[in-house]
């Protein structure tokens, strides 16, 4: 029994009992249904082999979707944890795992897969591509994405989650004062998932160099093109330092080397100054394709072209050079000298300039336009005043004598929540209202969708802005919980009502799909929000092959160019078309990942081994293939057109 | 003296404004006692009023935009035009804010050389030097020239400068006393200094503040303030009645746990001395960083349980 | 599937471009990944606790074979793409054998040394800075050790499917990567090593 012993959860609770029944139930009802229809050759055909960008980045925007469920179940217990002094709801121990998870989840595993879904379907379709460089190296991105996630996930049923913070530092992530498994769920699982992004950076950047439609300049690419390319570039420099990362403190967990202990040489500082490395450009591959989306919302809804063209890539790139010099931010008070803090003070706050220019060319854009408030519209006008809040917070921490006083504090916990809500999450909310009628043939209501977008912002500024004030007053983040005497009881009550309120808002999110799936119109063109892009100038459902004809493209708005200045697209007739093969090995080769992971958490060497050898024979398999891709016949697509036209 | 009015005026808006938000009582970090904060607070109130500006810029603007360009305010046939930018416009845009981000990082600047230096105003005083060490989840406090040593509370002189070593038996923490001034870490590998005086008398709120594990809440402690005369008259009466701190007696301390607050004679550091390593200042030599691990190697024999 | 005559085989079709590029991509991810090794070993360098440092347990013999090995092995796999650029499948074959001997070889010397530095007490847990060297040189030594078996799945490829666009892509991409290596195991040699022994 001592083998089963280590499954175990070290603190259960009722909740995670539950947990445990929610997950065996939802799995036998999948598989029930699944068997019942008989959906799982369906399944495997159209889904789980796919190599399509489009498909794939549907199943990245449902796991997105899924765990921003999950990340928000933890916030709401939180912030019901704190709603009252002394509270009992939680304990300590249970607390620390929800902060840790809750910010995990939300930055790796369901920002980062939002950003993946919108890069793998508007990418291709923008510049005109049938698809990605690597389809089948996208499928793996994704599926080791996926396996990371549920890996992760499953630590709250077995065997402990982690509960070192999401930053983990040591050594109180070390095996001294982490003693359960749940940090090596950390290591691992990121791990695993990390390595899909990277993978899913170099396919992208491909993409997006080597295959634009013809004319296509590099400044004559759409806005989120260029965010992408950027974001995509960070990737591929940034992720690599994270595997490192978390290489040594696997290591150091589970093989007993010194990198970051506390004796025989090792460094607590390291980790927190490579973390940050990785950490703070992490943060811009969030926000820079969220800025891209809201260049195409607002240019589409304020009739006009995005003002600034230049300044709005020059500014992308000078923070995606900036957000590599800045890391030791957020260790201010590490003791590093009042000159390095000078130094990475001047640096952060000279980020503020390129965003700047960004805000004013947004607001700048809107002006002689033509504005129309549509959902995705209204996110993005929302998203100016709160965000431009969350940023100039961003400066006041940037000084670093100040900073001593803020960091640490629920100050320094609303101001990342004011960015990234506003920033990142109106975003993604904004570009799915957006991108629904091009990817499922029917518009999300409106009308919810206004309401959502009310509710979300009232319940973030009742939820956000009081934590400016009790950090101000002392509260430290991470508390489970605090005294009557301290004080914060009233602006504790106010964030939980907040979050309340942004529940329901989320809630209605779903509730908004469901009933536009059940009455909404399927009856709309291929351009509902007359847009300026290529991606929609194809049919709506996309082909599998996106374009019949490569289209031709001579300005960065190309087809407003087609509707206005009578440009033709598509010149030329049907040719055949090169698509590649689906594939299992991604699915397979994830799976594998997947015990290799979860067996490598607890230690079990031999299934490590037997899985590590599966990986390589995978890769193996692969190399020796040989894959030529097929053909779409000249016929098929004439049929295609043909019935996507009469719809 | 204009930019002190203005100065002035700000100050005295924001704190209405955040003392009415706070329920009347003044926040800990907005109501400094000693120079460090007062420097932070006023650092932080002068950027509140700044970024103000640029807020009510912005909304300004926003709302301007959305009123006036919006399509039912427009002829049904009106077709916005294409414009592509301007260069004055985008210096503008550029140039103000380099302005404002410029001046906020001379004092920036300027302000992180006086918090990390001796409180102003008190340069001339012999700092008391008190070594202030974490263990899970307690703080020892360790007055080397007096020869005492407390857990979770801490007698300080006022009027004179205070220099904390900071340091830690565990996971890294921030050792933080709001009113009197700025956190700084506690780590095991190295001893930080943090700077700061009290002003007035009185009784402050201490506490952790970087997550350190599962009695990070609660891992906090008492400040109080006196003068120097009580200061001295209360070392005096701690080293008549407390006992002496054993190497036993410590390692039994540092077990895991709270403790309430306690008083020794001695210190710790004679038989566990601090990590050798310290705050990197401008002359961060090679030397010391090549001690550090014999220093904290002996030092954590005694941790690993 | 066009294929371009006027570029080299390995270039021939738009994927073998894409490739191409896509791999260059990598190597930068994959020079981050060394730089962040790097950082880390200097940081850690004189951090020895109470194991020994480099200068006692480095020696020059074997590394010097090590780099000796790698350099000409770098060297005979560029002989092999220019074998192929020209046509010669036999001679391209037998480079690329000669590279993967070589590799074998300095993961042979390499194997070896750590042997000894287990021996003279410096393992992987001893302490930071041989946490950090070993990690570093493992690192690469698991890429030369992926390589071997990448180079020998292409020259098994080519001696089955002769010299195809496909198959001299991957021979041209393999070569980047071993080059790579080369290029990091100097960096290695020079700022591991050398300034260790010094």
């Amino acid at each position: 029994m001592d083998f089963f012993d280590r499954f175990a959860v070290p603190h259960p609770s009722i909740a995670i009992y539950a947990s445990m029944a929610a997950i065996g139930l939802t799995v036998i009802a999948v598989i029930a249904g699944l068997t019942y229809f008989k959906k799982w050759g369906y399944l495997w055909r159209e889904w789980l082999t796919t190599v399509d960008h489009k498909r794939i980045g549907i199943m990245y925007l449902l796991s997105a979707l899924l765990m921003l469920f999950r990340g928000g179940v933890d916030a709401i217990m939180m912030r019901a944890q704190l709603a009252v002094p002394e509270n009992t709801l939680l304990d300590a121990q249970h607390y620390n795992e929800i902060f840790t998870t809750h910010g995990i989840v939300m930055i790796l595993f369901m920002a980062m897969p939002f950003i993946m879904f919108f890069m793998n379907f508007v990418v291709p379709l923008q510049i005109g591509a049938r698809d990605v460089a690597f389809p089948r190296l996208n499928a793996l991105s994704f599926w080791l994405f996926f396996m990371g996630a549920m890996l992760f996930n499953i630590s709250f049923v077995v065997g402990g989650s982690p509960d070192a913070g999401w930053t983990s530092y040591f050594p109180l992530a070390g095996n001294e004062f982490s003693e359960s498994v749940g940090t090596n769920y950390y290591m691992i699982a990121i791990q695993i998932a990390g390595i899909g992004t990277l993978m899913t950076g170099i396919n992208f950047i491909t993409t997006i160099l080597k295959m634009r439609a013809p004319g296509m300049t590099l400044m004559k690419m759409p806005m989120f093109t260029w965010s992408a390319l950027i974001a995509n570039v960070i990737i591929v420099f940034a992720f690599p330092v994270l595997a490192v990362l978390l290489a040594m403190g696997t290591l150091d967990r589970q093989f007993g080397t010194h990198f970051f202990t506390m004796d025989n040489g090792g460094m607590d500082m390291l980790w927190a100054n490579i973390f940050w490395v990785w950490g703070h450009p992490e943060v811009y591959i969030l926000i820079l394709p969220a800025f891209g989306i809201y260049s195409e919302v607002i240019s589409t809804f304020a009739r006009r072209n995005l003002y600034g063209y230049k300044s709005m890539v020059g500014s992308m790139v000078i923070i995606s050079l900036l957000s590599f010099l800045v890391w030791a931010h957020h260790f201010f008070t590490m003791g590093q000298g009042a000159l390095t803090n000078s130094i990475f003070s001047i640096t952060t706050m000279a980020i503020a300039v390129p965003t700047g220019v960004k805000i004013f060319n947004w607001l700048l854009t809107l002006r002689k336009g033509k504005i129309v408030f549509t959902t995705p519209m209204l996110y993005s006008m929302l998203f100016i005043p709160l965000f431009t809040l969350g940023g100039v917070t961003g400066v006041m921490l940037a000084m670093s004598a100040a900073d001593y006083q803020y960091h640490n504090t629920m100050f320094l916990v609303a101001h990342f929540h004011n960015v990234i809500i506003p920033g990142v999450v109106y975003a993604m909310l904004a570009g799915l209202h957006y991108y629904w009628p091009k990817m499922f043939g029917f518009m999300l209501n409106e009308k919810i969708g206004k309401w959502t977008a009310w509710l979300l912002s009232i319940g973030f500024i009742f939820a956000f802005m009081p934590m400016y004030v009790s950090g101000l007053d002392g509260q430290a983040r991470r508390m489970y919980t605090y005294s009557e005497a301290s004080g914060f009881s009233l602006m504790n009550m106010i964030s939980f009502v907040g979050a309340a309120i942004m529940a329901i808002g989320f809630v209605l999110i779903v509730y908004n799909i469901y009933y536009s799936t059940r009455y909404e119109s399927r009856d709309i063109s291929n351009d509902p929000w007359d847009a300026r892009t290529l991606e929609w100038s194809t049919h709506t459902p996309v082909p599998e092959y996106n374009f019949a004809i490569l289209p031709d493209v001579r300005s960065n708005e190309a087809l407003w160019d087609a509707k206005k200045n009578g440009h033709v697209l598509f010149k030329g007739d049907y040719e055949k078309i090169h698509m590649p093969n689906n594939s299992g090995i991604p699915f397979i080769m994830s799976c594998i990942f997947f015990v290799w992971g979860f067996s490598f958490i607890f230690s079990l060497w031999i299934p490590v081994i037997v899985t590590t050898i599966g990986i390589f024979v995978c890769m193996a398999l692969r190399s020796f293939e040989q894959d030529h891709g097929r053909y779409i016949t000249v016929k098929e697509i004439e049929e295609t057109e043909t019935n996507l036209r009469g719809a | 003296m204009h930019k002190k009015g203005i100065k002035a005026a700000l100050l005295s808006v924001f704190f209405t404004i955040i003392t009415v938000l706070a329920g009347c009582e003044p926040l800990l970090v907005l109501d400094p006692k000693g120079p460090q904060a007062e420097r932070q607070a006023s650092d932080i109130l002068l950027s509140i009023g700044l970024m103000a500006i640029i807020v009510i810029v912005v909304f300004a603007l926003l709302v301007y935009m959305l009123v006036k360009y919006r399509a039912s305010k427009q002829r049904a046939d009106y077709e916005p035009p294409h414009i592509e930018g301007n260069l004055w416009v985008e210096v503008i845009m550029v140039g103000i804010p380099v302005i404002i981000v410029a001046f906020l990082s001379y004092v920036s600047v300027q302000s992180n050389y006086i918090v990390e230096a001796k409180p102003k105003g008190y340069e001339d005083t012999k700092p008391l030097v008190v070594y202030a060490s974490s263990s899970n989840w307690k703080w020892h406090f360790s007055y080397p020239e007096e020869g005492i040593e407390t857990v979770n509370y801490l007698y300080i002189p006022t009027d004179r400068a205070l220099e904390f070593r900071l340091y830690s038996h565990g996971p890294i923490t921030s050792f933080w006393i709001p009113q009197l001034g700025g956190q700084k870490y506690a780590m095991a590998d190295m001893v930080t200094t943090l700077h700061l005086a009290a002003d007035v008398p009185g009784e402050f709120m201490g506490r952790n503040a970087n997550f350190s594990g599962k009695g990070f809440a609660e891992n906090t402690f008492n400040v109080t303030a006196m003068s120097q005369k009580d200061f001295d008259d209360w070392v005096k009466e701690v080293k008549e009645t407390a006992k002496p701190i054993t190497e036993k007696k410590f390692e039994e301390l540092l077990e895991p746990g709270h403790l309430g607050q306690q008083t020794y004679t001695g210190t710790h550091l004679e038989f566990s001395p601090p990590p050798s390593g310290h705050e990197h200042g401008e002359e961060s030599s090679e030397t010391s960083e090549s001690d550090t691990h014999t220093g904290s190697h002996t030092e954590h024999e005694g941790m690993s349980h | 599937m066009k294929i371009d005559n006027s570029l080299p085989l390995e270039y021939s079709t738009e994927e073998n471009s894409l490739k191409i590029l896509g791999f260059w991509i990598f190597l930068g991810a994959e020079i981050m990944l060394f730089a962040t090794l790097f950082a880390t070993y200097f940081t850690l360098e004189n951090r020895t606790g109470s194991g020994p440092t480099g200068a006692e347990i480095f020696q020059i013999t074997p590394v010097l074979f090590e780099t000796l090995l790698l350099l000409t092995s770098s060297f005979t796999v560029g002989l092999g793409i220019h074998a192929m650029r020209i046509g010669n499948k036999k001679a391209m074959i037998s480079f690329f054998s000669i590279t993967l001997l070589l590799g074998l070889a300095f993961l042979g010397v390499e194997v070896f040394e750590f042997v000894t530095y287990v021996h003279e007490g410096a393992t992987l847990q001893t302490s930071a800075f041989t946490a950090a060297l070993l990690t570093t040189l493992g690192t690469h030594g698991a890429h030369v050790t992926l390589g071997f078996f990448w180079g020998l799945f292409i020259i098994l490829q080519v001696k089955k499917r002769g010299l195809t666009p496909q198959t001299t892509n991957k021979a041209f991409i393999f070569s980047l990567y071993w080059h790579f290596l080369d290029v990091v195991w100097i960096f290695i040699f020079s700022f591991i090593y050398l300034k260790g022994m010094m």
